[in-house]
């Protein structure tokens, strides 16, 4: 996430992979999930969430993680398995 | 109404996409085809405007979640043009009709083009809604504008501005009213979040309107003539005057509808122009028009994510036949990031006769801002300061007197402020 040169090519669909939505009007900056997963969670300033919205299908025991250990409850999170979506 | 049936979504964004999910989770098991005017499936806006532009995140990486199985069928890359609620009949962009048991109304709205079409046309003049609007804007700010001129100073123009500061590119905001924001924020506010843009060289020139845009000779867009006289070179523009609502495919269904939105009562069902509300139709998110309990009925359709969901959500379950539970009377709220800092807004401020700095202190940049009206608390503001938020959406959604909080150990004492928004 931090090497802006290894975002995913930009093809229509990402047919494999997590899907990633975070609520920000829930989230209050706990920042448990850049605990739980700081691959694809940072925050940028005191409040400001950063997150990878379509992190490869190999983070998906770091971001459930993330969704588990936030206070709030703001992650969604779909997995995208060989499906075309 | 059955579990069966074909029920139609115009709109295959967030709303559209969270009201499907709804009405399945609600147990409607019939045909279900979202409509969608885009050829791409429902994608997160919020990263548009910020880091889509930075390079962060790609076009293809802002796909929504899709948190239940739908078994839909998808008609997307083809708008809505027609509606016949009497045969109860969708006509669609592409000579098609597509009937419909239930229908919801989730068009949201598109860019507020610049109004001299010409100009608008220029190479280098951008508007940014779509995710091919963001994808467009990316590609031309890695192209090394030698400045980007913003029209708008609202809360997508501040956005940008951040973003091409992060980029290092020389950006200009041009916006008519005396500081960014004010008119959703005030002039106290707004005068924040001008310093805070000007920390980061962004340059402002409040005050003064875009009168033309001129290009070079080649049509590529070169400087902006302003009402001032002043002249500002800039080869690449975003014209970020806000949103109109989509709701033209609407014209002779008999619906009351205008550029405001569709209207509809206070559980989401559409209103005829008669007044009568129609059961098989329900509309949300940005393109619906509806009475705010907390606001006297007040009639507001809410750009905001957090609202979508929460209508959409209203929406479907309606649509499905569940009980919906009681009128959609949601608090509004919601957020920007711009220059490092995060604006969380709760409640409307529109109307607001009072202001006061509740907690922290605005020259530190942490501070929360509370809005009054009649006595009445109507609003909350909070700049990297969210924690304190949700205390103050409860005081708001309980309509409380004005200040609500007084005397909390971490509270200074409160001076009562006016908010200053500038004159309509």
């Amino acid at each position: 996430m931090s090497d802006p040169t290894q975002e995913p090519a930009d093809s229509e669909q990402i047919s494999e992979g997590l899907r990633v939505a975070v609520d920000l009007n829930r989230c209050q900056a706990y920042a448990q999930c850049c605990y739980a997963a700081p691959e694809h969670f940072v925050l940028q300033g005191r409040e400001a969430l950063f997150y990878h919205p379509a992190p490869p299908l190999s983070a998906r025991d770091a971001v459930e993680r993330a969704r588990l250990a936030c206070p709030v409850q703001a992650i969604r999170v779909e997995v995208v398995t060989d499906r075309s979506a | 109404m059955s579990a069966n049936g074909h029920a139609v979504i115009v709109g295959a964004a967030l709303a559209g996409l969270r009201g499907a999910e709804a009405m399945r989770r609600a147990g409607f098991s019939g045909r279900l085809t979202l409509v969608g005017a885009e050829p791409h499936r429902p994608y997160d806006r919020p990263h548009l405007s910020k880091h889509m532009l930075t390079g962060e995140v790609s076009a293809a990486a802002t796909a929504l979640p899709n948190l239940v199985p739908l078994d839909a069928e998808w008609r997307l890359g083809t708008a809505a043009t027609g509606l016949d609620r009497a045969n109860r009949r969708l006509s669609l962009a592409d000579g098609t009709t597509l009937p419909y048991d239930r229908l919801l109304i989730a068009a949201g709205t598109r860019a507020r083009p610049w109004p001299n079409p010409a100009e608008g046309r220029l190479r280098g003049v951008h508007t940014l809604r779509t995710r091919d609007d963001a994808a467009a804007l990316r590609a031309a700010l890695v192209a090394g504008p030698r400045r980007v001129l913003i029209i708008g100073g609202g809360f997508i123009g501040c956005e940008v501005a951040s973003a091409c500061r992060t980029l290092d590119l020389p950006v200009t905001i041009v916006e008519p009213g005396p500081v960014p924001l004010a008119r959703v924020l005030g002039r106290h506010l707004g005068a924040v979040v001008a310093a805070l843009h000007e920390a980061r060289g962004v340059e402002l020139r409040s005050g003064t309107k875009v009168e033309r845009l001129e290009d070079d000779g080649s049509g590529r867009v070169a400087r902006a003539v302003l009402s001032d006289g002043d002249t500002i070179e800039a080869d690449l523009v975003v014209v970020a005057l806000g949103a109109v609502r989509n709701t033209e495919w609407l014209e002779g269904s008999g619906l009351k509808a205008d550029e405001g939105g569709v209207d509809c009562n206070a559980y989401g069902q559409v209103l005829g122009e008669d007044g009568r509300a129609d059961s098989a139709i329900a509309a949300a998110g940005d393109v619906a028009r509806f009475p705010h309990p907390l606001y006297d009925g007040r009639r507001v359709a809410l750009e905001h994510w957090g609202h979508a969901v929460a209508q959409a959500e209203h929406a479907g379950r309606l649509l499905a036949g569940a009980d919906p539970g009681p009128a959609y009377a949601e608090v509004p709220a919601f957020w920007s990031a711009q220059g490092g800092i995060t604006i969380k807004s709760v409640g409307l401020t529109e109307g607001a006769d009072a202001l006061a700095i509740a907690q922290g202190d605005p020259k530190a940049g942490r501070f929360l801002a509370v809005y009054g009206a009649k006595g009445r608390c109507i609003a909350a503001v909070s700049f990297d300061s969210g924690r304190w938020l949700p205390a103050y959406a409860e005081q708001i959604a309980a309509r409380a007197p004005f200040p609500p909080i007084r005397g909390a150990a971490d509270q200074g004492s409160l001076t009562i402020l006016d908010p200053a928004f500038p004159e309509a």
